[in-house]
């Protein structure tokens, strides 16, 4: 993986109230998760707000476009932000 | 490709309705078409089809098809599927009524659009724009743009999309009116209006998928845009499969994959691509109020505000215990006047056959005890069922569901389950079957096979009359109040422990699920549509007669002919002589009529007459319970009571247990008969307590002790004894091998556990 510049995290790790702008998916080309992320208006450029994590710490709550999902840490480190 | 073709007169015209989930999409199918639906199913799917018929002006009408929600054509759900193949033309929406041919093509797509979410919702439109259908755009939640703070330039969004575009808030008679119209106006013959646009997709990627569809046309395959870059991309996608390929056009796919892979894209510029078109489409005709933070506000403030306590970290699992419990509360507490109700009506009709059948004594048990008893103590359910349906329609209507959702993945995704899947394991805390109904919801096929098949570990209403009638009988007057609650809590327990770690194997282990990856949108919060949610209640309780009516009818029938036939004289005969002598001794001591009238004398014969009475119940119960005995359920249980002495059951309890394979609420009415209380005690009856704890063994020590009670309790928690169950995993699967795998797992389970408790319990010391 090449170096991050010191602003880019995944959003696994964006903290609760920040917000972050979409640089990059890690993804293969043939999953159909990462696929139906990017439908769902996950694609750089695109702001992206952590709202919270769930009480037991997984998953955490996202606003995008104007909306709301919740989505795994798991899935949300494949997931690459520059902080705003 | 043509325009839509002109409605045929022996067809009517096919709408279908497609759209985001959450966008109100079913509000504005209800309000077309009013009680004028159906539920039907797609073929090879039990996917759900919802069709209606709505009037158009012009005394014209049209068939309407309420798809599932879905966020885009490259469906990841069952549900999605089917809304797309239906889309794609792939799944016949109706039939020539003349030719009886399939027609694959829907005339007309209504999308629906939330004008709160416009940016992610036009996503799909752009796929379906692909499709060459005429398409009218519904716009719905327009009333929320002012607490949103927004603004939607109707005209303007009507222009960019080029097709037509009418706001349609609830049932309101102006919107509808224009709706109608403008769907009768894109049904004319001609008048269609098939939504254009360009987008901007990379253009060597569009080479190859312009490649693609020309060789995959000289194979005889039709290709859409659309289908062919997902093929592009995904070779595990499920088009691969569904598009019937040949060794050629695997060749051709292979090839054109290489040349996709050479060109080394990002896939992410084909989802770009369609937001920059809509990003034009919506500048200067959506306007939102920024917040400090530059964002536009979020749909509803209240939304957030409700959320900061209902996903707080304390305050919101709180908040979801308490709906769980008040959702418990109701199913229990006021759902019983409703279901005494219905076992009177049925004890009523029980009494009705006993008299009119009373010359034919076989036909009347037939009636009565076998039909009668049978399909009440199904129907019975039916008010619980409605209330939870009601409970969930709402819950999931209002937008909490995705917030239990959310609270609950941690829990459940260890086990490789969602939080998808609680509802279904708590619903199967009332009842199994609309639980696994409602598995319909998970996205995964596997996720959902486990969640089906453990949802009915959860103890569900009918185990409890058995955990009430053993708790007070044979452990509070033990153990005391305190320990029978918590006996009972502990009983309720058993379900998630067993069924956790179980579903983590079939998961992991047996059914290798992939690890499924889970995201879950969090709509506002909405007031949900009344109509909507009784609607879907009420269908959803119309399903549960019929399938479990269907079931328990014929199984009634088998059970009460077992444990009916046969009915030797000689055992009768027996128990009369023993009991008329009696009988007769005490009738002629009973003072003669006249000395009725005398104070003193009328509580003379009063006892007599009533000493008369319990002898002749006495007698008639004996006889019920020798016939029983004798019967080939009787034998049965004989049969197989060795199997379960090593849990401590004798043979009554063996009959008791065998008999409540179809259905478990059949257990209490049979140790009422084993135990000649006469059939018509329930768990609460003293009479059947007090004999089942007088019952001895051949050594003297008693049958019912606190340890063979709860290895009893434990049993009945795991067992496998529900017939509508297994039905209906039966139907929802499509397969009677894991309805068959289900039954034999679980019984497994209840004799193993049964019999370590059993045991442990007995080398521990205790009795």
């Amino acid at each position: 993986m090449s170096s991050l510049s010191p602003a880019h995290l995944s959003l696994a790790d964006l903290a609760p109230g920040r917000r972050g702008c979409i640089v990059r998916i890690d993804a293969a080309a043939d999953d159909a998760f990462m696929l139906r992320i990017m439908e769902l208006g996950f694609v750089p450029g695109q702001h992206v707000r952590c709202v919270k994590s769930a009480p037991l710490g997984d998953p955490i709550e996202v606003r995008i476009m104007h909306y709301n999902l919740c989505i795994r840490k798991s899935e949300a480190a494949k997931i690459f932000v520059e902080t705003i | 490709m043509n325009a839509a073709a002109p409605a045929a007169p022996t067809v009517r015209p096919v709408i279908v309705v497609a759209g985001n989930p959450n966008t109100g999409k079913s509000t504005v199918f209800n309000a077309l078409c009013g009680t004028r639906q159906r539920v039907g199913n797609y073929p090879g799917v039990t996917v759900e089809k919802k069709i209606g018929l709505a009037r158009l002006p012009g005394a014209g009408s049209a068939d309407v098809v309420d798809l599932p929600g879905l966020y885009s054509l490259g469906a990841v759900s069952p549900d999605e599927q089917i809304a797309a193949d239906v889309l794609m033309g792939r799944v016949p929406v109706s039939e020539d009524r003349r030719s009886r041919e399939a027609v694959h093509r829907p005339d007309l797509v209504l999308f629906v659009l939330d004008a709160t979410n416009l940016q992610r919702n036009l996503f799909l439109y752009t796929q379906i724009a692909e499709l060459d259908l005429p398409v009218v755009v519904a716009l719905t939640m327009t009333d929320l743009l002012g607490g949103a703070r927004m603004n939607v330039d109707v005209g303007a969004l009507k222009e960019r999309l080029g097709v037509p575009v009418i706001p349609v808030i609830g049932r309101r008679r102006e919107h509808l009116d224009n709706l109608r119209a403008e769907i009768a106006a894109a049904l004319e013959p001609g008048c269609a209006v098939t939504p254009e646009l360009t987008l901007d997709f990379p253009a060597p990627v569009e080479a190859v998928v312009g490649d693609l569809r020309e060789r995959m046309n000289d194979q005889g395959v039709r290709l859409s845009g659309f289908e062919a870059r997902n093929l592009l991309l995904n070779s595990r996608h499920p088009l691969q499969e569904r598009i019937a390929v040949t060794e050629a056009g695997d060749a051709i796919l292979n090839d054109v994959r290489a040349k996709v892979r050479a060109l080394d894209f990002n896939p992410s510029s084909l989802a770009l691509a369609r937001y920059k078109w809509i990003d034009g489409v919506l500048a200067g005709v959506e306007q939102r109020e920024k917040n400090q933070a530059g964002e536009g506000r979020s749909s509803s403030d209240f939304s957030s505000r409700l959320d900061g306590l209902l996903t707080h970290r304390i305050f919101g699992l709180a908040g979801f215990a308490g709906v769980m419990y008040l959702v418990f509360q109701s199913i229990y507490t006021w759902a019983t006047p409703f279901m005494d109700l219905i076992e009177e009506v049925f004890g009523s009709l029980s009494g009705f056959a006993g008299t009119y059948l009373e010359a034919a004594p076989m036909l009347q048990s037939l009636v009565s005890d076998g039909l009668i008893a049978g399909v009440g103590s199904v129907v019975v359910f039916l008010p619980q069922i409605l209330i939870l349906f009601l409970f969930i329609a709402f819950l999931e209507d209002s937008g909490y569901l995705s917030r239990a959702a959310f609270l609950m993945d941690r829990l459940l995704g260890w086990t490789g389950l969602n939080g998808r899947a609680f509802i279904p394991m708590l619903s199967s805390f009332a009842c199994a079957i609309p639980g696994i109904m409602a598995a319909r919801v998970m996205p995964d096929p596997r996720a959902r096979l486990s969640t089906i098949l453990v949802a009915p570990l959860m103890s569900c209403s009918a185990r409890l009359p058995v955990y009430l009638l053993m708790i007070s009988a044979f452990i509070e007057p033990h153990f005391g109040a305190g320990i029978a609650a918590l006996t009972l809590f502990i009983m309720y327990g058993v379900g998630p422990i067993v069924a956790l770690p179980f579903a983590w194997f079939l998961n992991r282990g047996v059914l290798k699920t992939p690890a499924i990856p889970f995201v879950l949108e969090l709509p506002p919060y909405r007031w949900p549509d009344p109509l909507n949610v009784l609607w879907r209640a009420l269908e959803a309780a119309k399903k549960f007669l019929m399938r479990a009516g269907t079931i328990i009818f014929a199984l009634s029938i088998v059970i009460w002919a077992m444990s009916y036939f046969p009915r030797p004289e000689a055992v009768a005969d027996n128990i009369h002589a023993r009991y008329d002598a009696m009988i007769d001794a005490a009738e002629s001591e009973s003072a003669p009529v006249e000395l009725r009238d005398d104070p003193e004398s009328t509580d003379f014969a009063s006892d007599n007459v009533s000493i008369v009475a319990d002898l002749r119940t006495e007698r008639d119960n004996a006889i019920a319970s020798a016939y029983l005995e004798q019967s080939y359920l009787g034998r049965l249980g004989k049969l197989v009571q060795p199997v379960f002495a090593p849990l401590g059951f004798d043979w009554k309890i063996s009959v008791g247990i065998l008999g409540a394979f179809p259905a478990r609420e059949v257990i209490i009415a049979t140790l009422g008969i084993i135990y000649n209380a006469g059939s018509a005690v329930d768990e609460e009856s003293d009479d059947l307590k007090s004999r089942m704890a007088a019952e001895t063994r051949p050594d003297g020590t008693p049958v019912y002790t606190p340890l063979v009670a709860l290895t009893l309790m434990i049993f009945f928690a795991l067992c496998s004894q529900c017939m509508s169950t297994l039905a209906t995993v039966w139907r929802e699967l499509n397969d009677w091998r894991w309805a068959a795998f289900l039954f034999v797992y679980m019984t497994g389970f209840a004799y193993v556990a049964g019999l370590a408790v059993y045991q442990i319990g007995r080398a521990l010391g205790y009795q």
